[in-house]
C-alpha cells in the first residue's frame, strides 16, 4: 500500500512561538529607565517589581488555570492568600525565636515549616471550597461569581473573628533582611529570595505542564475539556487537583507577600486580588505563560508607576490593561477553545 | 448479518430546551462501516454525541456491547471501548503530534508497530511528530484525529464528517485509511454528507432527518438505486460527487 | 392609570401588593410619622438605595451581567453634585453642573467598559468591573486636593434645602415644613419617578431583548439581535440611574465621601438586597431595600447588645461583634444564592399558587 503524498505536506509548518509579549517586558523596562533617571533607582525598582511579579504569579497561576479548565472563576481566591499567611504566623510568632536567630539554618526551618502548614491548611481548604462552595454551582457563572464572592467576604470575616480585629506584624527572618549593595544600587536580600522561589515555581510548574501526562493532560483540558473526557479521561479529578495545587500556591504566594509587606491584614488578599484579576486578563484567561508574563508587567508598572507618579499607580494597571487589551483583545497568550 | 455491537432504542435528546433527537432508532453491527447521511442539522453530530455521553439522552435506551450506556458518563464510554472524532477534530492544538497521541494511548506510550502502520497511510503525521498540532493544515490535522482514535484498538470508531472541507487528495488518503481499517474488521460509524466517498466503503446505511432516522438498509442497495437516492438525500448529493 | 404608571407589571401577589403599598405609604408620609433624625436618615437611605438596587438588577437580574462598579457610579453622582456645590457654591446652577458632569462620566466610563469587556464574556466584565472600581476609590481618596480625600467632602446645599430654610411658617400636623423636609420629598418623588421609568425599560420591547439575552444570549445574537449593544446599553442607563442616586444620597447627607459611595460593602450590601429581594423583579429591591436598610440600622444595635452581654465567652462574642456584620451578611447571602434565588418576591408570588 502506498501512502499518497498530501500537496501540504511539502510546506513543513512553522514553528511557532509567540515572542512579541515577551519583548514587552524588556521594552517597558528600558521606557521607564530615562524617565526615572537615576540607574541605581532604576535598578532596584525593578528588582522590587520582579520580586512582586513572581508573588503575584504564584497567587494567580491558580486561578488561571482553573478558569482554564473548567471555566470556573473562583472570585474567593484571594481568601487563600489571606489564610495562606495568617495559619503561617501560627508557626512564625511562636518560633520567633528561631526566626530572629543569626543561623540561616534555624531561620529556614522555622520558614519551612510555616510555609508546609500554610499550603496544607489553604490546600485542604481549596478542597473544602470546591465542594461545598463551586461544585453545586458549576456552568452557572452568574451564580459562581455572587457565591465565590460570598465565600469570599464570610471567609476574611473569620479571620478577624479568629486573630482579632488588628493587623498582625511578621517580622523577616534575621538572615533575610537587609540588603545587598551593588555599585550605587541598594537590592533588598527578600526580593531575591522572593525572585528565586518565584522562578523555582514557574519551572516546576513549566516542567510538570510540558513533560508529564498529568501536566499534557491540564494543558489539553485547558483547550477542550469535553475531548479529554472523550478520550477517557475524568476531568473532574484533575480539576480538583488543580484546585487544591491552585490553592496551595495561593497560601505559598501569601506567605511571601505578608514577609515582603512584614504586616497582615484581613483585607490583603482582596486588595492583591485586583491586581490577579489584572494578571489573568492581560495574560488572557487559563494561560500560565501569559500570567507570568502579565505578573511581570503589571508589577513593574506598579512599581514604576508608584515611584513616577504615586498617586495613580493603581490607575496606571488599568492603563496598562486596556492598552494591552487594544492590542489583543483576548490577553496576551489567548487560549484556544473549541 | 453479524451481531449488533451498538443500539440505539427510540433515543430522544434535547438540548436546552430544545428537544433535538426525536426517537432514534439505529444499529451499528460488529465488523461493520455504517455510514449515517441526512442534510445539514438532521441531527446527525447530536447522535454521535449522544452516543458519547457528551449530551444525555432524555428518553431511550443506549446498549454498547452488551452494556446499558444510556447514563454513563464520557470517560466511562469511552474506556468502554468508543472512541470519536469530532467535526471540529478536537485536536489539543497546544500540543504537539507526538503529546496528541500519547493522551490518545491510555496504556502509556503509543504502540510502535501500530505508529508505524498508521504513518502508513498518514505520513505527515510523522514528518510533524514534534509540531505542534496547531500549526498543521486542516488536513492533517483531521488525520492527526482519526490516528489519535485508533492509536490504540477500540471496539468502535465514530467518525464526524471527516471530509469536511477538504481537497481531494486528502479525501482520497482517508480513503486508504478507511480501507485499512475495515480491513481490520473496525467498526465505524462514520457520520457523512458526501455521498460520494462513502458510497464505495459502507456496508449498512442510516439516513437522518428532523431528528429521526427515516431510512435503513444496505450500502450497496442504495447506491444501485438512483430513485431512492434522488427521494431520500435529494439532488445536492450529485453536487458532491 | 396604575397600568399605566406600572407599565401593565403589577406585583401579581396579594401580600406582595399589601407590603409594597404600605411601604410607599410609610414613606410618603414619613416626615409626618417620624420626628427622629435617625428614623428620617433610614427612610432617605431606603429611598435612594431602591433607585440603587433597581437600577442593578437592571443589570444583574434583567440582563444577567454581573458588576462590581456600581458603587462607582454611585460615587461619581455623589461627588459630582457634591464637589460642584463645594468649590462653586451652593447654587442650583452648580448642582446642575455637578450632575451633568457626573452623568457624562458615568455614561463615558460605561460605555468604554462596557464595549470593551462586554463582547468577550461576562465573567470578564465582573473581574473589569472590580478591577476598575477599586483603582477608581483609590485615586478617589488619593487625590485629596480635590476630592478631600480620606475625609469627603462636607458641602452647602442652595438656600432652600437647609433645614434652617422655612416654606411656610405654620407647621402642618406638628412638623415643621422645612428644607430637610423639601429634600426629603425631593428624594422620595425622584426615586418614585425613577422607578416607575425603570419599571417601564425593563417591560419595553428594549427590557425584552435584554430577557431573551439573558435567557441565551447564543440564540439572541442567532435572532438577529447584536447583543453587544443592548448589553452595553443596559450598562449605561444602570450607571446614569445610579449616577442619580449617589447625587441624592450627596443632597441628603450634604456630604460625599469613600465610605458612604464608593465602599466595597455598599457594593455588597447591593448585591445581597438584589438577592435577597427577588433578582429579575424590580419590586424585589423596593421590599429588600426596605428590609435591609432597616436591619442595618436596628439589627446591628442588638448584635453590639449580644456581644456585650456575651464577653465572657470570647470567640461567641467576637462572631456577635457589630463589626462583624459583614460576616453574617455574607454567610446569608451565600445561603439565599443556593437556597433562595428567587428571593422575596418570588416565594411571594409562588405563595399564591
Ligand atoms: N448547542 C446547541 N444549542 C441549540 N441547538 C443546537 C445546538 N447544537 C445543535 N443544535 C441544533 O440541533 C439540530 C441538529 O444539529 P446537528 O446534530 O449538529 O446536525 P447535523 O450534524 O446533522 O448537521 C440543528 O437544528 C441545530 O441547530
Ligand atoms: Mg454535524
Amino acid at each position: 500500500m502506498t501512502p499518497i503524498a498530501t500537496p501540504t505536506d511539502a510546506e513543513l509548518p512553522k514553528l511557532k512561538l509567540d515572542w512579541a509579549p515577551l519583548l514587552v517586558l524588556p521594552a517597558l523596562a528600558l521606557a521607564a529607565l530615562p524617565l526615572i533617571g537615576s540607574a541605581p533607582t532604576w535598578v532596584t525598582l525593578t528588582i522590587a517589581g520582579l520580586a512582586m511579579g513572581m508573588m503575584i504569579f504564584i497567587m494567580a497561576s491558580g486561578l488561571t488555570l482553573v478558569f482554564g479548565l473548567m471555566d470556573v472563576l473562583n472570585f474567593g481566591h484571594g481568601a487563600f492568600v489571606t489564610v495562606g499567611a495568617f495559619t503561617a504566623t501560627l508557626v512564625l510568632l511562636p518560633m520567633q525565636g528561631w526566626m530572629q536567630a543569626d543561623s540561616v539554618l534555624m531561620n529556614l526551618t522555622a520558614l519551612s515549616l510555616a510555609v508546609a502548614l500554610a499550603m496544607g491548611v489553604t490546600g485542604l481548604l481549596g478542597w473544602a471550597f470546591e465542594r461545598v462552595i463551586i461544585m453545586p454551582v458549576y456552568g452557572q457563572h452568574l451564580k459562581q461569581i455572587l457565591i465565590t464572592m460570598g465565600g469570599m467576604i464570610v471567609a476574611e470575616q473569620m479571620i478577624h473573628v479568629v486573630w482579632g480585629p488588628d493587623q498582625i506584624p511578621l517580622p523577616l527572618p534575621a538572615s533575610f533582611r537587609g540588603a545587598i549593595i551593588f555599585g550605587d544600587a541598594a537590592i533588598e536580600k527578600y526580593r531575591l529570595i522572593a525572585v528565586a522561589v518565584g522562578l523555582i515555581v514557574f519551572v516546576a510548574m513549566f516542567l510538570v505542564l510540558n513533560r508529564t501526562k498529568v501536566g499534557l493532560l491540564i494543558r489539553a483540558g485547558v483547550e477542550n475539556g469535553e475531548m479529554v473526557e472523550a478520550l477517557g479521561y475524568r476531568i473532574r479529578r484533575l480539576f480538583v487537583g488543580v484546585f487544591i495545587a491552585g490553592s496551595a500556591l495561593a497560601g505559598l504566594g501569601g506567605v511571601l507577600w505578608g514577609l515582603y509587606k512584614e504586616m497582615l491584614t484581613a483585607a490583603m488578599g482582596s486588595e492583591i486580588m485586583v491586581l490577579v484579576f489584572i494578571v489573568i486578563i492581560i495574560g488572557g484567561l487559563g494561560s500560565v505563560g501569559g500570567c507570568f508574563i502579565g505578573a511581570l508587567l503589571v508589577a513593574l508598572v506598579a512599581n514604576y508607576a508608584g515611584f513616577l507618579v504615586p498617586k495613580i499607580a493603581l490607575a496606571s494597571n488599568i492603563l496598562l490593561m486596556v492598552a494591552i487589551l487594544l492590542w489583543r483583545p483576548q490577553g496576551l497568550y489567548p487560549v484556544a477553545k473549541r | 448479518m453479524s451481531e449488533a455491537l451498538l443500539t440505539l432504542t427510540g433515543v430522544h435528546t434535547h438540548i436546552g430546551q430544545y428537544h433535538i433527537l426525536q426517537g432514534v432508532d439505529l444499529t451499528v453491527r460488529r465488523g461493520e462501516l455504517t455510514v449515517l447521511l441526512g442534510r445539514n442539522g438532521a441531527g446527525k453530530t447530536t447522535t454521535l454525541r449522544t452516543i458519547m455521553g457528551l449530551w444525555k439522552a432524555s428518553r431511550g435506551g443506549l446498549v454498547f456491547d452488551g452494556q446499558d450506556i444510556t447514563r454513563a458518563s464520557t470517560p466511562d464510554i469511552a474506556t468502554a471501548g468508543i472512541a470519536y472524532v469530532p467535526e471540529n477534530m478536537g485536536i489539543f492544538s497546544d500540543l504537539t503530534v507526538r503529546e496528541n497521541l500519547l493522551l490518545a494511548a491510555r496504556a502509556g506510550e503509543p504502540d510502535a508497530q501500530r505508529l508505524e502502520w498508521i504513518f502508513g497511510f498518514f505520513p505527515a503525521l510523522k514528518k510533524f511528530w514534534n509540531q505542534a498540532a496547531g500549526t498543521l493544515s486542516g488536513g492533517q490535522k483531521q488525520m492527526l484525529a482519526i490516528a489519535r482514535a485508533i492509536v490504540e484498538p477500540r471496539k468502535l470508531l465514530l467518525v464526524d464528517e471527516p471530509t469536511k472541507g477538504l481537497a481531494p487528495a486528502i479525501i482520497q488518503s482517508l480513503i486508504t485509511a478507511f480501507r485499512e481499517l475495515k480491513g481490520m474488521e473496525t467498526t465505524i460509524l462514520l457520520v457523512e454528507q458526501n455521498f460520494g466517498f462513502v458510497r464505495s466503503l459502507g456496508d449498512s446505511v442510516a439516513v437522518m432527518d428532523d431528528g429521526r432516522i427515516v431510512h435503513k438498509g444496505r450500502m450497496a442497495e442504495l447506491a444501485e438505486d438512483r430513485d431512492l437516492q434522488q427521494s431520500l438525500l435529494g439532488l445536492s448529493l450529485d453536487a458532491h460527487q | 392609570m396604575l397600568h399605566r404608571l406600572l407599565s401593565g407589571d403589577f406585583p401579581r401577589s396579594l401580600w406582595l401588593s399589601g407590603a409594597l403599598a404600605l411601604l410607599v405609604l410609610v414613606l410618603a408620609l414619613a416626615p409626618f410619622l417620624f420626628t427622629g433624625a435617625r428614623a428620617m436618615n433610614v427612610a432617605a437611605t431606603i429611598c435612594v438605595f431602591i433607585v440603587l438596587v433597581a437600577s442593578y438588577d437592571l443589570l444583574l437580574g434583567y440582563t444577567g451581567i454581573v458588576s462590581f462598579a456600581h458603587t462607582m457610579f454611585y460615587g461619581i453622582g455623589a461627588y459630582g453634585v457634591g464637589l460642584a456645590l463645594y468649590s462653586i457654591g451652593p447654587t442650583w446652577g452648580a448642582m446642575a453642573l455637578g450632575l451633568g458632569i457626573a452623568l457624562l462620566l458615568s455614561l463615558a466610563l460605561a460605555l468604554v467598559i462596557g464595549l470593551f469587556s462586554l463582547r468577550v464574556k461576562a465573567i470578564f466584565y465582573a473581574m473589569i468591573t472590580l478591577a476598575v472600581a477599586s483603582a477608581f476609590a483609590i485615586l478617589a481618596s488619593q487625590l485629596s486636593d480635590f476630592t478631600g480625600g480620606e475625609d469627603g467632602r462636607t458641602f452647602s446645599v442652595p438656600e432652600m434645602l437647609r433645614p434652617g430654610f422655612r416654606l411656610i411658617e405654620a407647621e402642618v400636623f406638628g412638623t415643621a415644613i422645612n428644607g430637610k423636609l423639601i429634600t426629603y420629598y425631593l428624594l422620595f418623588f425622584g426615586a418614585l419617578a425613577i422607578f416607575l421609568f425603570l419599571l417601564r425599560v425593563v417591560n419595553s420591547p428594549f427590557g425584552r431583548v435584554l430577557q431573551a439575552i439573558r435567557e441565551n444570549d447564543f440564540r439572541a445574537e442567532a435572532l438577529g439581535y447584536r447583543t453587544v449593544v443592548y448589553r452595553t446599553l443596559a450598562n449605561c442607563l444602570a450607571a446614569a440611574t445610579a449616577t442619580l442616586a449617589g447625587a441624592l444620597m450627596a443632597l441628603w447627607l450634604r456630604y460625599a465621601g469613600p465610605q458612604t459611595t464608593l465602599s466595597f460593602t455598599i457594593m455588597m450590601d447591593i448585591l445581597l438586597i438584589v438577592v435577597i429581594g427577588g433578582m429579575g423583579t424590580l419590586y424585589g429591591a423596593m421590599i429588600g431595600s426596605a428590609l435591609f436598610i432597616l436591619a442595618q440600622n436596628y439589627l446591628q444595635a442588638l448584635m453590639k447588645q449580644a456581644s456585650d452581654a456575651l464577653t465572657a465567652v470570647p470567640v461567641l462574642a467576637n462572631l456577635l461583634h457589630p463589626d462583624r456584620w459583614l460576616l453574617w451578611l455574607g454567610v446569608f447571602f451565600v445561603l439565599s444564592v443556593y437556597f433562595f434565588p428567587t428571593g422575596i418576591v418570588g416565594k411571594l408570588r409562588a405563595l399564591k399558587r
